[in-house]
């Protein structure tokens, strides 16, 4: 048994716990046992990204606080959002954190290993769309961005879809522009709510002219704004995290 | 004519404002897309790509802690090649230097090739003021002169206009034909209007792309070739150079000419790269270099990166929000990600908008020939705008409120489910008007009706 911590960020703690249940299902269903810091709430992402640096540090040194504290030794720590996992990587001074810290289908591909991961028995008929976020993306090299990969279209490199080969029945919908950002962005999407909007309308529409039924994606923040914009242009589609895919237990997709 | 000075903006106003046109938007996504498909292209064509990025950055970071003996180096040069050389500290100087030189020369008539830092300095006006006629020839540049607009994007001035915009601005002052909206006419009825503006100038102004220190000389870079023309025709040249263009050495020229034009447009080079090291027979050629700033910024921890920028546009024509918000809603003469990085260093209350005017998606940074960190840059300007005292009270607020709350998981956690009633009880154009910004064009979510953590907390009990 491998001791693993879990950081569910506050936003999936209270709008999409499913996807923090399957995560646990499947870090269990590969043989780890899992913590949760009860005491961990934020990274302190959100004030930092808006400038307000005292806030972002005070709820970062909490967030280091809790899992030192309240988990054992140097276990992972698995973190269910790219771009919280990102910030404590490039914010934290704690060395030894920042060298447990992972985003959750990273820590599944390089630690666990596909092999693994293709013997989870995973099914998930449908077509889907895959929304790695922008932080996940460039900060935690999840994938080439498309500007940095030979001519520009397909990633060479890609861990979110390399994962998500090993599940069944799941087919990954070409975008015209795979990584293009959604236009969330934290305080950005109430900052500049039109533009915002307008981005996120933009990368739905990629989505259906590919014939997605429904997008996987690493950043539940992405999906919590592109969800609402779907449900305002009244064309709803399902967001999946990674890890609701990957459980056994959960029978997504069209059957 | 003139151009009216940048107003002071909101972004997310102007954004707002550009946006509302949805076909118009469409349209210059698409654009800006193209370009930069092109330049991905085009990248991916040379093997040793990022090889060189590093190289050129390593190049720019030398040189620009070393940029005092540089420049003494290159006016030693320029001078021994027969250039005068004169030293601008802002705007003001420059332009009274110009002005100066006009006079002397008894020139009234000034063509001028594409130059950002005269129009950062608002040449234009100021000469116009003098009774000096400048006419921009450049044809992008031209047409936003005769639309009394400043240029929306630094390569591409006019990229935000659409052929029929132009069909109308020429018929207006070229008198073309109300109908005419053929791009190659369009383009052959300015080529007329320039040509004899050309032969008819007294003198000609241009900026640079890189001044050498070792050899004295520098290289403008262009599609057109109007910046040669000038050059070959007019007795008098001005060249007007930001301090921050020179390379140390003629050797380092290829690595950056390499670099700019397929970061720009994706072009292998550009039409035309002249070098300017002497002024030939019968004329006379002025370098004014130009501070503006630039010291400024150079003494900033932060921000002297920002200098290493070789103004390719790569940044803005991969921005999804320069892209859908178009140059003018940043209110600066260099817009996009760069641009958002050096107007706070002129003025951080005028400019305090820009720094949020991005998501912060990184692929300004990854785009970026010369690896300027732009994303790290605006977040740091995020921080001084809040300590300036700029920021958004409301943003204050709530984040104030917020941190206090996820300071204490245990109260927030017995609060939630209070909140979590209040959202799903309430009438969703309640919740929608108290979300403010969230609520136009989204709906407001909905929690769960049971938190992970209050699952995760039943289960372990349960368990022991
Ligand atoms: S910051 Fe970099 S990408 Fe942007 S214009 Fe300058 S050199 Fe080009």
């Amino acid at each position: 048994m491998r001791d693993v911590v879990l950081f569910v960020p506050c936003f999936v703690d209270q709008f999409q716990p499913s996807a923090a249940r399957s995560a646990v299902a499947v870090l269990e269903r590969l043989g780890c046992r899992v913590h949760v810091a009860a005491s961990a709430s934020c990274c302190g992402q959100p004030p930092t990204n808006a400038g307000y640096n005292d806030d972002g540090e005070a709820l970062l040194t909490r967030f280091e606080q809790a899992h030192v504290r309240e988990v054992p030794g140097d276990a992972p720590v698995v973190v269910l959002s790219g771009s919280c996992a990102q910030h404590v990587r490039a914010h934290t001074t704690h060395d030894a954190l920042r060298r447990r810290v992972q985003e959750f289908t990273a820590f599944l591909h390089d630690e666990i290993g596909l092999p693994a991961l293709a013997a989870l028995g995973a099914t998930c008929p449908a077509r889907v769309a895959v929304h790695i976020g922008c932080h996940a993306l460039r900060g935690l090299g999840l994938a080439v961005p498309s500007e940095r990969g030979p001519g520009s279209t397909v990633a060479p490199r890609n861990l979110v879809t390399a994962v998500l080969a090993q599940v069944h029945g799941l087919e990954v919908a070409p975008l015209t522009r795979p990584d293009e950002c959604c236009g969330f962005g934290g305080t950005f999407a109430l900052g500049e709510p039109e533009l915002s909007t307008r981005m996120g309308t933009d990368r739905l529409r990629d989505m259906r002219r590919a014939k997605a039924e429904a997008v996987v994606t690493t950043d539940l923040s992405c999906a919590l704004h592109l969800r609402a914009v779907a449900e305002a242009n009244g064309a709803p589609l399902p967001m999946w995290h990674v890890a609701e895919v990957l459980d056994p237990a959960r029978r997504l997709g069209r059957g | 004519m003139s151009r009216p000075t940048l107003p002071v903006l909101d972004h997310a106003a102007a954004a707002a404002a550009f946006v509302s046109d949805a076909d118009r938007t469409e349209w210059h996504d698409a654009a800006l897309w193209w370009i930069r498909q092109r330049r991905d292209t085009a990248v991916a064509d040379v093997p040793d790509w990022e090889a060189l990025r590093t190289h050129a950055s390593a190049i720019k970071e030398h040189t620009l802690t070393h940029l005092a003996s540089y420049l003494e180096q290159f006016e030693r040069m320029a001078r021994a090649k027969g250039l005068q050389v004169h030293w601008a500290r802002d705007a003001a100087e420059h332009n009274a230097i110009v002005h100066r030189l006009l006079a002397e020369a008894g020139a009234t008539r000034l063509v001028k090739s594409k130059s950002m830092l005269t129009e950062e300095c608002q040449l234009n006006p100021y000469l116009e003021a003098r009774g000096i006629a400048v006419v921009d020839t450049d044809l992008g540049e031209r047409i936003v002169q005769l639309r009394e607009e400043p240029p929306s994007h630094i390569v591409m001035p006019a990229i935000h206009l659409q052929t029929a915009d132009v069909g109308a601005t020429f018929h207006e002052h070229l008198g073309t034909p109300a109908t005419l909206v053929d791009p190659v006419a369009l383009t052959r009825a300015a080529r007329a209007d320039l040509r004899a503006r050309f032969l008819a100038a007294d003198a000609t102004l241009t900026g640079a792309n890189f001044a050498v220190a070792e050899t004295g000389g520098f290289v403008v870079c262009t599609n057109e070739g109007n910046a040669d023309l000038g050059m070959a025709l007019a007795p008098l040249h001005i060249a007007s150079i930001g301090i921050e263009k020179i390379i140390p050495t003629a050797r380092d020229l290829p690595v950056f000419l390499r670099l700019l034009a397929r970061s720009a447009t994706g072009q292998p080079q550009t039409v035309y790269t002249s070098h300017v090291h002497g002024p030939r027979e019968g004329q006379v050629v002025h370098i004014i270099l130009v501070d503006n700033g630039r010291t400024a910024q150079l003494a900033r921890p932060s921000y002297w990166r920002s200098l290493k920028c070789i103004r390719c546009g790569a940044c803005l024509n991969t921005c999804p929000v320069y892209r859908r918000s178009g140059g003018h809603s940043y209110g600066t003469t260099v817009p996009g990600p760069i641009g958002s990085v050096l107007a706070p260093g002129f003025d951080l209350a005028a400019h305090a908008s820009l720094p949020f005017a991005s998501t912060l998606c990184g692929s300004c940074t990854a785009v970026c020939p010369v690896h300027v960190d732009l994303d790290a840059q605006l977040l740091a300007w995020r921080a001084d705008v809040v300590q300036a005292g700029h920021g958004s009270s409301r943003t204050r607020q709530a984040t104030r409120v917020a941190t206090q709350l996820l300071q204490r998981p245990a109260l927030a956690r017995a609060l939630t489910p209070v909140l979590r009633l209040a959202l799903r009880v309430l009438p969703r154009a309640v919740t929608r008007a108290l979300s403010g910004g969230w609520g136009r064009g989204r709906t407001v979510p909905m929690p769960a009706a049971e938190s992970f953590h209050a699952w995760w907390r039943a289960r372990s009990d349960h368990e022991h």
